[in-house]
């Protein structure tokens, strides 16, 4: 209460003009004042996208709790104006502030910004030009401040190398202390901005993309990426947190005022998945497998809804089942949870008689649907991608789910996986065709809700990521993508059951775009500045998606579409993130790849260590001794790993469903 | 039991729209840990009832909301623990215990005192002070409503219970119940208009969007004796 009363950036005149104000005011609850006469170190963690999507983000929660434990740190949020205010900054050169002091970022001794997304790359742009921070690094002078990028699309930075300082791989928990001192030192020193990049160059999981030269090839592949001065290591290696029970974890989240998109508790029970999925790069990016105690996560979840009063708690892993205490911890919450009147959310549970009963307890099953992840639809082709669902194990869960009385079922796949067959998508329209027949076997007629059991099937299309073992594969054309869809469509359309079957299919045009700036090299700078200077940003929001815009831009670049999306590259070609060490090794990559093609899963982590090389860690599932040593079993009998399933909380779905019209979803997010 | 909470909104604050400043208010009284009473049914929810929606933009010294307690220490204890669990702009300033028959908070609404302003450059040539005396003795005052289905003439006369004008301020205490409700700005710029009247055509000036800076002072709800403001209904300790 005794913060003083903050002069706002912005007049009332324009903030009663824009549409949702309080994206723009801050002074939400939890948020840090700190004064800025007493700090040293002033950092600006930026969400490029609009503020109800960025507030959602852990990520950003967990280091703006870390920096502002400093004490000689303030660590302020932006987030990209929509674009009503957008307009109104350009025309009256108001530069982008943010949020706590009101003060412009360019003022600021860092601006972080999150990689969340590939197609949120032109709000980074957006962002930059509005903070009146040159757009390249090389033209920024000692005053503004340092760029630093970090996420999941860090792991290929290339693309945006031009527009960076520095970029941070791997989990931000550790390095920032270390990062912060040696600015301080530089400062101190009077030893200027260039020398203080060349020194953090050389901190462990720091990448300054200005000290690597790029050569390429007569075909356009890369003939070379090195260091253009001693002393740069030729390769980053990903930084993680050894021990998740004793990181920071943000006790105190800020509430936002406006409803966002996650406006809940968020209870990150682990990182790192061990299933290995091969079309999923947060599968193999953030692993080993870490847990967090027990004991922590009781005590995180007490003083996390005691402190923001958040009416709803949310589990958050890539594989929530896989949590070896997840039992316990359930049981934990519901008696926490009734006693005061919170809701539990349970995203990514595989569907089995343990999660229907919590579910059922802790949702209404009239108003709720369950969400199974099959990605493919034929066994054959869920061998391909490693995605250990069995068509036997979706119906017992679906006959349990129905029996429990759910009567909605969502479906998820994707179209376009490397070796697909119209004989996998018609799998599609089968599967979802048995999960109808299932109903009407299981529920008798006197006890069916309204009647009816409704299937809704959505397709997303396949985009091949840096870090799995596709990442070599070529994505399909948005012709290709577009015939698959339609075949689809007719393939359920001629099923016995197609009348309780939904189809729904994503836009083509987006996913080739994501899958070029996910693969993308250095070259792709120069498209994306194009493309943002003839007006596009909000990218990721399919009403702002200007797909002509982008393949001008590509072709007046004089670069290809074929050449970064629809050719497969060979294993000894030089990948542009081949200088990222992200603990899992080429090996083990090129290894997944040829199973692949050969149709054989592989076991996941518990079962099974696959040598994947990030034991080299030493923390986390690593260390921790398997269920069987069995080796790996052939193609025809399906590993110990088989009976999962995803379910999804109501609210979880309508997060779900938001990002998704908003992101060119992958399906990393589910299991 | 029921609560009357009377509370500021001031500052940055004032952007918050009301459906935002009811979900503020559930997650406080969390935490601040108040025994506050639920709905039954599966998606349980606090028993909480608000007095007249603030408009974005607008401050305001007097608004009210009414909740359901199982139990309380005292009006003094919760109105601490909420101030501990709120944000700057957002300052409660008293708590009272309702009598049984109380209507709750928004039916019992029947005016609205405002203090209104021009913003700086915002100011209009005419001397609108000057107009008051005719503008308060006529009879029946017609503007154009805008409502969802067009535009409707209403006279917003009776509407307005008192009217002075002070070293640059307006006070006012108008119509605030749901069938008669009249915004500030309708009776400014009801004012204006009439101070226009004389002047030629090319010549008129009419308010200008924003122009206004409104602060709600209090509301208020008719009982026998008249006007009572809502913060004086209820008894501030425990019976």
């Amino acid at each position: 209460m005794n913060k003083p009363v903050r002069q706002l950036a912005l007049s009332d005149e324009i903030l009663m003009r824009v549409e949702k104000p309080a994206r723009y005011i801050g002074g939400e609850y939890n948020s840090v004042w700190k004064d800025s006469a007493k700090v040293d170190v002033r950092f600006a963690f930026c969400f490029p996208d609009v503020y109800e999507i960025g507030m959602s983000h852990l990520g950003i929660q967990i280091l703006y709790d870390m920096l502002n434990a400093m004490e000689d740190v303030w660590c302020e949020r932006v987030y990209s104006p929509w674009t009503d205010l957008d307009a109104i900054l350009r025309r009256e050169q108001i530069p982008l502030f943010a949020l706590e002091s009101q003060e412009p970022v360019k003022i600021f001794d860092f601006l972080g910004i999150t990689l969340q997304y590939e197609m949120c790359y032109t709000n980074i742009l957006q962002v930059l030009d509005l903070s009146q921070i040159p757009l390249y690094a090389q033209d920024r002078a000692e005053d503004c401040p340092i760029v630093i990028g970090g996420g999941p699309c860090a792991y290929n930075p290339e693309p945006l190398a031009a527009f960076f300082d520095l970029f941070y791989i791997g989990e931000g928990e550790t390095q920032y202390r270390n990062l912060i001192d040696l600015y301080k030192t530089c400062r101190a020193e009077r030893l200027g901005r260039k020398e203080f990049l060349r020194r953090a160059a050389r901190l462990p999981g720091i990448y300054a993309p200005g000290f690597y030269e790029v050569s390429y090839k007569e075909d356009g592949t890369i003939a070379s990426f090195r260091p253009i001065e001693e002393g740069i290591p030729d390769k980053v290696r990903k930084e993680i947190v050894t021990d998740l029970s004793d990181t920071y974890y943000p006790r105190r989240p800020i509430v936002p005022f406006m409803k966002v998109t996650q406006d809940r508790v968020v209870l990150e029970i682990q990182r790192g998945c061990i299933r290995g999925c091969r079309f999923c790069q947060a599968g193999q990016v953030y692993r080993p497998v870490r847990e967090r105690s027990l004991e922590t996560l009781q005590e995180l979840a007490l003083e996390m809804l005691q402190n923001t009063g958040h009416e709803e708690i949310s589990l958050s892993s890539l594989s929530s089942s896989d949590y070896s205490r997840l039992p316990e911890l359930v049981s934990f919450l519901m008696e926490t949870c009734s006693r005061n009147h919170i809701n539990i959310s349970l995203p990514s549970l595989r569907i089995d008689a343990f999660s229907l009963d919590v579910m059922g307890k802790v949702q209404d099953v009239k108003k709720s649907s369950l969400t199974f992840a099959p990605e493919a639809g034929s066994q054959r082709l869920r061998n391909v991608i490693n995605k250990g669902l069995t068509e036997e194990v979706i119906l017992q869960g679906a006959a349990q789910a129905f029996a429990g009385g759910w009567t909605r079922v969502k479906l998820y796949f994707m179209l376009g996986l490397p070796t697909e067959t119209e004989e996998d998508i018609r799998g599609i329209a089968e599967l979802s065709n048995h999960i109808a027949a299932t109903f009407f076997e299981t529920v008798p007629k006197d006890k069916r809700t309204n009647g009816k059991v409704q299937i809704v099937a959505s397709t997303s299309f396949f985009v091949p990521k840096p870090f799995t073992p596709f990442q070599w594969a070529s994505q399909c054309t948005r012709e290709e993508f577009l015939e698959k869809a339609y075949f689809t469509r007719k393939a359920i359309s001629e099923q016995l059951n197609q009348k309780s079957i939904k189809y729904n299919w994503h836009e083509a045009d987006a996913s080739v775009m994501e899958g070029i700036l996910a693969r993308g090299d250095r070259r792709l700078g120069q498209v994306i500045r194009k493309v943002y200077e003839k007006g596009c940003f909000y990218d990721a929001w399919g009403e702002y998606y200007q797909n002509e815009r982008w393949l001008e831009a590509i072709e007046e670049c004089g670069l290809s579409v074929d050449f970064y999306a629809h050719r497969e590259r060979p294993l000894d070609e030089i990948l542009p993130w081949d200088f990222i060490d992200c603990g899992v090794t080429k090996e083990y990559l090129i290894q997944e790849w040829e199973k692949a093609r050969r149709e054989e899963p592989s076991d996941n982590c518990k079962v099974r260590c696959q040598n994947c090389g990030v034991a080299s860690f030493g923390t986390g599932i690593c260390r921790e001794p398997r269920v069987t040593k069995s080796p790996c079993p052939s193609k025809e009998g399906m590993p110990a790993r088989s009976e999962e399933g995803t379910v999804y909380g109501p609210e979880e779905e309508s997060a779900r469903s938001e990002e998704k019209t908003c992101q060119a979803g992958t399906g990393e997010e589910r299991t | 039991m029921n609560l009357r909470v009377k509370f500021r909104k001031l500052g940055s604050v004032r952007f918050i729209g009301h459906l935002d400043v009811m979900r503020f208010f559930q997650k406080a009284i969390r935490r601040a840990g108040i025994d506050v009473a639920y709905t039954t049914g599966f998606s349980p929810h606090q028993i909480m009832t608000f007095a007249a929606p603030l408009g974005v933009g607008l401050e305001s010294n007097g608004e009210y909301m009414d909740i359901e307690v199982h139990s309380i220490s005292s009006c003094q204890d919760i109105m601490d623990r909420l101030n501990r669990a709120s944000v700057p702009g957002i300052e409660i300033t008293s708590v009272k215990i309702l009598p049984e028959n109380a209507g709750n908070a928004m039916a019992s609404v029947a005016a609205a005192a405002y203090t209104v302003r021009f913003r700086e450059g915002k100011i209009p040539q005419a001397d609108l002070a000057s107009h008051l005396p005719v503008f308060l003795s006529r009879q029946e005052i017609w503007i154009t409503k805008e409502t969802k289905k067009g535009t409707r003439e209403v006279d917003i006369r009776p509407g307005i219970l008192d009217l002075t004008f002070s070293d640059g301020v307006f006070h006012m205490l108008v119509d605030a119940s749901s069938a008669g409700n009249i915004k500030p700005e309708q009776v400014i710029g009801a004012l204006l208009a009439q101070s226009q009247e004389a002047c030629r055509e090319d010549d008129t000036e009419s308010l200008q969007e924003n122009a206004l800076w409104i602060t709600r002072e209090d509301v208020y709800t008719r009982q026998e004796c008249g006007l009572l403001s809502l913060g004086d209904v209820g008894s501030a300790t425990v019976s």
